[in-house]
């Protein structure tokens, strides 16, 4: 017997409310395709492109109490509309980093600083954290980044213009980087 | 060694046996109350949940627990009434024999035996399924069990 969509809803709220949810998430659509959205009590946690292994991921990464509780990604949406809209170009969003430490947490964090629009390559994300040879390493960091286009992996690129590997897909980079103006 | 089924995020499990759960409390206890027993039942498995070791027997759990609310929201307007229902789990072959033996028990003692010994759930998921303690629940448990071993030496 199908549930009522209220009674659905209904149990959703009483479950976050009673503070027994680990991951809550949903889906937002954007102009790169759905995006799962997730955010744990610290903040958000998890943007990917996937969004039916990520829900198998988040219970492996932050607990097997994941939910999809739309109204707890009501802001995370709506920042993501104004960017993809053209009109916002800084997220104002509390980020989950507990889960990303020492090199990749160096890694991302000096990304989060490039600019809208601009583009730093992976050798000059090495030297700014004191790793100059390791920027074949950055790169696999940035691969496993957790939080796409909130933390802009897309704006790191190869030495010579060439635009290099992104988790989403090469031609999702394409289109945030074009999105941005950049180039 | 095989492999543990590996426990899945709550949403899938919630997805997969709200339906199921829903109809049974239907016909259990019409459609209003079901709405609430439906909730009930979610929280419960859900306050459980962490506790899991293995994602196996996870519908006869989640069956479990929606009969005992249903018994309890029976009892509440009915007080006087004692239950005679018992407890029925979905039968699994495997474990024919201990259903067999665990017919004569009382309800609870035999939910806590079963979901134990041949579901393999830990004491808080048993706790949740009996809407008790976690030591209330250990508690049915052995005292089933120390019932059947009289009843095997007698």
């Amino acid at each position: 017997m199908t549930i009522p969509a209220e009674l659905d809803q209904r149990f959703r709220d009483a479950a976050d409310r009673a503070g027994l949810v680990d991951v809550a998430y949903d889906l937002a659509e954007s102009p790169v395709g759905d995006l799962l959205v997730a955010v744990t009590e610290r903040g958000l946690c998890r943007i990917a492109y996937r969004p039916d292994e990520a829900v198998d991921e988040l219970a492996v990464d932050f607990g097997v109490r994941v939910l999809r509780i739309p109204r707890r990604v009501d802001r995370i949406r709506r920042e993501l509309d104004e960017y993809f809209a053209g009109r916002r170009r800084e997220f104002n969003l509390p980020l989950d980093w507990s889960l990303i430490q020492g090199f990749t947490r160096m890694v991302l964090d000096r990304t989060a600083r490039i600019p809208y629009g601009k583009v730093a390559t992976y050798g000059e994300v090495a030297r700014d954290i004191g790793k100059p040879r390791a920027s074949r390493a950055a790169g696999n960091a940035l691969g496993a980044n957790p939080i796409p286009i909130v933390v802009p992996c897309h704006r790191v690129i190869r030495s010579g213009g060439v635009l290099g590997n992104y988790g989403g897909g090469p031609e999702r980079k394409v289109q945030l980087l074009e999105l941005e103006g950049a180039g | 060694m095989m492999e543990a089924v590996v426990i899945p995020p709550f949403e899938r499990f919630y997805a997969q046996h709200q339906d199921e759960v829903f109809g049974l409390l239907v016909r259990r206890l019409g459609r209003q109350r079901a709405e609430d027993a439906f909730q009930e039942t979610f929280l419960r498995a859900l306050r459980a949940y962490s506790a899991l070791r293995h994602g196996e027997h996870l519908r006869a759990w989640v069956l479990t627990i929606a009969r005992n609310v249903a018994v309890d929201a029976f009892r509440r307007e009915q007080p006087t009434v004692e239950l005679e229902e018992p407890v029925d789990l979905p039968r699994r072959p495997a474990y024919a024999e201990l259903e067999h033996l665990t017919d004569d028990l009382p309800p609870t003692e035999r939910a806590a035996v079963f979901l134990r010994y041949a579901y393999d759930l830990p004491y808080a998921a048993i706790a949740a399924a009996l809407g008790s303690s976690e030591e209330a629940a250990r508690q049915a448990a052995s005292t089933g069990v120390r019932r059947l071993r009289k009843k095997e030496h007698a």
